[in-house]
C-alpha cells in the first residue's frame, strides 16, 4: 500500500474536501468534513480496501493522515 | 399455579451460544422449559447446555446463512410450545459504502432465517394450540443510528412480520410478539461499538435513563411473552430499553 492511493481512498469519503486539499500531514480531525459519519466511513473504507479492522480509539489516536496511515500498514 | 412458569414447555432459541440467547436458554431452562437451543458455534453451544438446569434440553448446531442448515434445523425439531428468535448480527456501516454481501449476510441471519423457521414449523405442524413465538426486534427498528441502516431495516422487518403472523396463527391458539431491546451489555452488538471511542460510549450510556442493560433484562421479557401469563398478548411489542426512548 502507499500514502498516495490512501489519500484518494481518503478523499473519496469527504463530501466537500477536494484530494488537492490533503497531504500526509493533514490534520484530519480539523477538517471541515469531519463528523461521525465520516470516521464510520473511513473505518469501512479500511476495512474494505486493506481488510484491516481500526477503531473509534485508533482515529481519536492519529493525527495526521500518515499516522493512519502507518497504523493501517503496521495490523 | 404460577402462570409465569414455562413447566413442561419445549423451547426453541436460536443465537443461544451468546448474549441474550445464552441468557434466555438458562432463564428458560430455570423456569423449567425444555430447551432446544441453536447456534453457529457448537463448543460454545455446548458451554451453554453445560449451565442448563433440568433435563431433557438439546443442542443443534445451525448457520442461519445457510438454507441447507436451516432446513435440517427444522425437520430435527421436536414439538415446540415456543420458538425465540435472538440470532443477530450487525455491521455499522455507512448507507454509501455498504456491500451486497453486507446485505444478504444480516437479513438472512435476522429476517430471512426466522420466516423460514417459522414457516416450516408451522408447514410441519411442530408448534402446539398455546404456543407463544418471540422475535428480538431492536429499538433501531424506529430509532435511528448511524451506520445502521441494514440492522434496522430487519429488525422493522421482524415487527411487521409478526403482526401478520399473530393474526395468522391466533385461530390456532398461538401467539407472536416482537421484544424491543435498547443496548444491552455482554451481546454480539458491541462488536458494533469497538468503532466508538470510549467517550462516544459513555455518552450514549448517559443517554439511557437507566443506564445500559443486561442480558436477563431482556430475557425475563422473553419468559412474560413465552409463559401463559401473556396469553392475550399477540401481535405486539414490548420495548426494553432502560428509557432510552422516552425522549
Amino acid at each position: 500500500m502507499d500514502i498516495k492511493e490512501f489519500i484518494q481512498y481518503f478523499a473519496d469519503e469527504l463530501d466537500e474536501t477536494g484530494i488537492e486539499e490533503l497531504t500526509p500531514e493533514t490534520d484530519f480531525k480539523s477538517l471541515d468534513d469531519w463528523s461521525s459519519l465520516t470516521a464510520l466511513s473511513i473505518i469501512a473504507m479500511i476495512d474494505e480496501n486493506y481488510e484491516k479492522d481500526i477503531t473509534g480509539a485508533d482515529l481519536r489516536n492519529s493525527t495526521t493522515i500518515q499516522d493512519l496511515f502507518d497504523l493501517v500498514q503496521s495490523k | 399455579m404460577n402462570q409465569f412458569s414455562l413447566n413442561g414447555k419445549t423451547i426453541l432459541i436460536t443465537g443461544a451460544s451468546s448474549g441474550i440467547g445464552a441468557a434466555t436458554a438458562i432463564e428458560c431452562a430455570n423456569q423449567g422449559a425444555h430447551v432446544v437451543i441453536s447456534g453457529r458455534n457448537l463448543e460454545k453451544l455446548q458451554a451453554v447446555y453445560n449451565q442448563l438446569s433440568g433435563k431433557g434440553h438439546q443442542t443443534l448446531a445451525c448457520d442461519l446463512c445457510s438454507l441447507e442448515d436451516v432446513e435440517n434445523l427444522c425437520d430435527q425439531l421436536p414439538e415446540l410450545d415456543g420458538m425465540v428468535f435472538c440470532a443477530g448480527i450487525t455491521r455499522t456501516i455507512p448507507v454509501k459504502r455498504i456491500k451486497q454481501s453486507d446485505i444478504d449476510d444480516i437479513f438472512s441471519t435476522n429476517l430471512t432465517s426466522p420466516i423460514t423457521i417459522v414457516n416450516q414449523v408451522v408447514k410441519q405442524k411442530k408448534i402446539n394450540k398455546g404456543g407463544s413465538i418471540v422475535f428480538i426486534s431492536s429499538i433501531s427498528s424506529s430509532y435511528a443510528d448511524m451506520g445502521n441502516s441494514v440492522y434496522a431495516a430487519t429488525k422493522g422487518g421482524l415487527i411487521s412480520f409478526a403482526k401478520v403472523l399473530a393474526l395468522e396463527l391466533a385461530p390456532k391458539g398461538i401467539r407472536a410478539n416482537c421484544i424491543r431491546p435498547g443496548f444491552v451489555a455482554g451481546t454480539g452488538m458491541t462488536e458494533g461499538l469497538s468503532r466508538l471511542t470510549e467517550e462516544q460510549i459513555e455518552l450514549e450510556r448517559q443517554k439511557y435513563p437507566l443506564g445500559f442493560g443486561e442480558t436477563n433484562d431482556i430475557a425475563n421479557g422473553i419468559i412474560y411473552l413465552l409463559s401463559d401469563a401473556s396469553k392475550w398478548v399477540t401481535g405486539t411489542t414490548l420495548t426494553i430499553d432502560g428509557g432510552i426512548t422516552l425522549k
